[in-house]
């Protein structure tokens, strides 16, 4: 089943963005208890910001996962000043991910596949303002463990899984990141019925997928699309006519939120539009966890698009 | 009755957990009451409903602060008048026959599913798969539709103030809809039987979809509807029917075909 929510502040409210994620989210535990992601965007800063998932949990009392996570810790910083990156800051968020600050003006792709040559990591967002937090559990488990309660930005997306077609780990779960473009995330909740042509495509394209999830080629499609040179708006709409199955898929950047509907508008999706934010869930309740009071609310139409702007 | 060891109950109004406790918060005076739903539960909300309709001698139920939540008012049998002040989730009001329920606010998909009777009435727009397996009754939208509406409808009436998305009508096979705004694409797809009124423009028609012609008893039916509903004059309508040409299956088997030829 899968839910999704996105959220954009208009005036203001930027200090409840961690906080709101997570109510959202929370309330439609229902829809999908397996893992929970979100994509935020803080005010961009001067460095990239990489967050690397060294393993896929926890190395507990596995003597080898351990030992393995002790070298991918050490070679990570090390393949990233091979390729010309200068680390200027290292946050262990927790025992099985790094983010790490850098200072690199190269090509993002090339220094990527570098950290992912090392065999068991993944790059899991990149960008001068994008943070993306996935992990299993539900919305609140998750935030407790990476304090996603006091984390402050402009807009973000935010998944909650059911699995039904790849596995429960984290490289399954959503939000995905467009790689190889920095500050790209996507969330979806439906399945992609030509996702075994997209993925061929794209891989020949040079594109790299880290999970068998049907959603991340949305992700990878729309990264394609916009190196390209398309507007996001403009490889949204494109993305309707080009992936075929059921879909409602949020897709942010830096400064862009966006909403696209399958044409048989067969997944459900509730829009808010206020003077102070707008909030888009799978289930009006979701908006309601934020919003305290009664709201007008409708359900965009099939192979609608839009995208709003910070 | 037994079934393995524990006592088999029945109860004829379908209460499946008859050992859940009633919250009782509700302001009772006379044949009408009213509670705030904030702090209850979903199952609390309807057993509270059921309290007061079936036990109470209550027929007009006031229900403060529904929160957007889901399967509210659902199976509700006896003739009575709801009222929610604010909006509901998905599946409100389904497989009811009988109440007459005002919202005050705003549906989410699958509202009023396989309504046997009874009127459900929507200040807001409505979700996905409005009326859905409608069998009788009428609901009426002041404002826009998701896509499906009255998707497998098999009678009663479904009246959208505002626009209706794709597939409204798919399969329906008897009942009425009048839509004022515009229709999306797939308008009666597959429909076997019963009367789509548009007013505004239709995206495309589904397949067996077609536009039929307007008699007197149409004029008379709407103006009805709208008069019952107090929704002023009608607009200029456009009937649409079923064209029945997949009444009858006429693709020849290939054993048929090398008959034919």
């Amino acid at each position: 089943m899968c839910g999704i929510a996105g959220v954009i502040y208009r005036n203001g409210g930027e200090n409840r963005l961690g906080r709101d994620m997570t109510a959202m989210l929370q309330s439609m535990r229902h829809r999908g208890p397996d893992s929970t992601g979100v994509a935020l965007f803080h005010p961009p800063r001067e460095e990239l910001v990489m967050r690397v998932k060294l393993a896929e949990g926890p190395p507990d009392n596995d003597l080898e996962l351990q030992e393995a996570v002790g070298r991918r810790r050490r070679e990570v910083p090390a393949r990233l000043r091979t390729g010309g990156a200068q680390i200027t800051g290292t946050d262990e968020v927790n025992s099985y991910t790094v983010a790490l600050s850098l200072r690199y003006d190269g090509e993002l792709k090339r220094l990527v596949d570098l950290v992912e040559s090392v065999p068991g990591v993944e790059v899991l967002s990149a960008g001068h303002a994008l943070d993306i937090v996935k992990d299993l559990g539900d919305a609140n488990s998750v935030a407790r463990q990476y304090g996603l309660d006091t984390y402050s930005g402009s807009h973000g997306i935010g998944h909650v899984r059911m699995a039904t077609e790849s596995d429960v780990d984290i490289a399954n779960a959503h939000p995905y990141w467009a790689y190889p473009f920095s500050d790209v995330a996507v969330v979806h909740n439906g399945q992609i019925t030509n996702y075994f042509q997209w993925r061929r495509r794209l891989e020949h394209q040079g594109h790299r997928f880290a999970s068998d999830c049907d959603s991340e080629v949305i992700a990878v499609y729309l990264a394609q699309r916009m190196q390209e040179g398309m507007a996001l708006e403009e490889a949204m709409k494109l993305s309707i006519e080009d992936l075929d199955g059921v879909f409602t898929y949020l897709c942010v950047t830096q400064d862009e939120l966006g909403m696209a509907k399958d044409e048989l508008a067969a997944k459900p999706m509730v829009l808010y539009e206020g003077d102070d934010m707008v909030a888009l869930a799978s289930e009006e309740v979701a908006i309601r966890a934020v919003i305290d009071h009664e709201i007008d609310t409708y359900d965009p139409y099939e192979s609608q698009v839009m995208v709003w702007s910070r | 009755m037994e079934s393995n060891g524990r006592p088999r109950r029945f109860d004829p109004r379908g209460l499946v957990e008859l050992d859940v406790t009633v919250p009782q918060v509700s302001e009772i005076d006379g044949t009408s009451a009213r509670f705030d739903a904030r702090d209850l539960t979903i199952r609390q909300i309807n057993m509270e409903l059921r309290w007061l309709l079936y036990e109470q001698g209550v027929t007009d139920v006031t229900v403060l602060d529904p929160g957007a939540r889901h399967s509210l008012a659902v199976g509700i049998l006896t003739r009575c008048k709801i009222t929610f002040e604010g909006s509901l989730g998905y599946f409100g009001c389904g497989m009811i026959d009988g109440p007459e329920i005002q919202i005050n606010g705003r549906v989410g998909w699958s509202v009023a599913e396989n309504m046997m009777s009874g009127v459900v009435a929507i200040e807001g727009n409505a979700g996905s798969l409005t009326g859905a397996a409608l069998r009788g009754g009428d609901i009426v939208v002041k404002g826009q539709v998701g896509a499906r509406t009255g998707i497998d409808q098999k009678g009663g009436t479904i009246i959208v103030g505002g626009d209706a998305g794709s597939m409204t009508g798919f399969m329906m096979q008897r009942g009425r809809q009048i839509i004022c705004g515009n229709a999306g694409h797939g308008l009666g797809d597959s429909m076997y039987d019963g009367e789509i009124y548009v007013g505004g423009k239709v995206a495309s028609l589904g397949i067996d979809c077609v536009e039929g012609e307007w008699t007197d008893a149409d004029t008379e039916f709407v103006e009805r509807k709208f008069r019952i509903h107090g929704l002023g004059s009608p607009p200029a309508l456009t009937k649409f029917v079923c064209g029945k040409k997949l009444y009858n299956y006429d693709t020849l088997e290939p054993s048929e075909r090398k008959l034919v030829l």
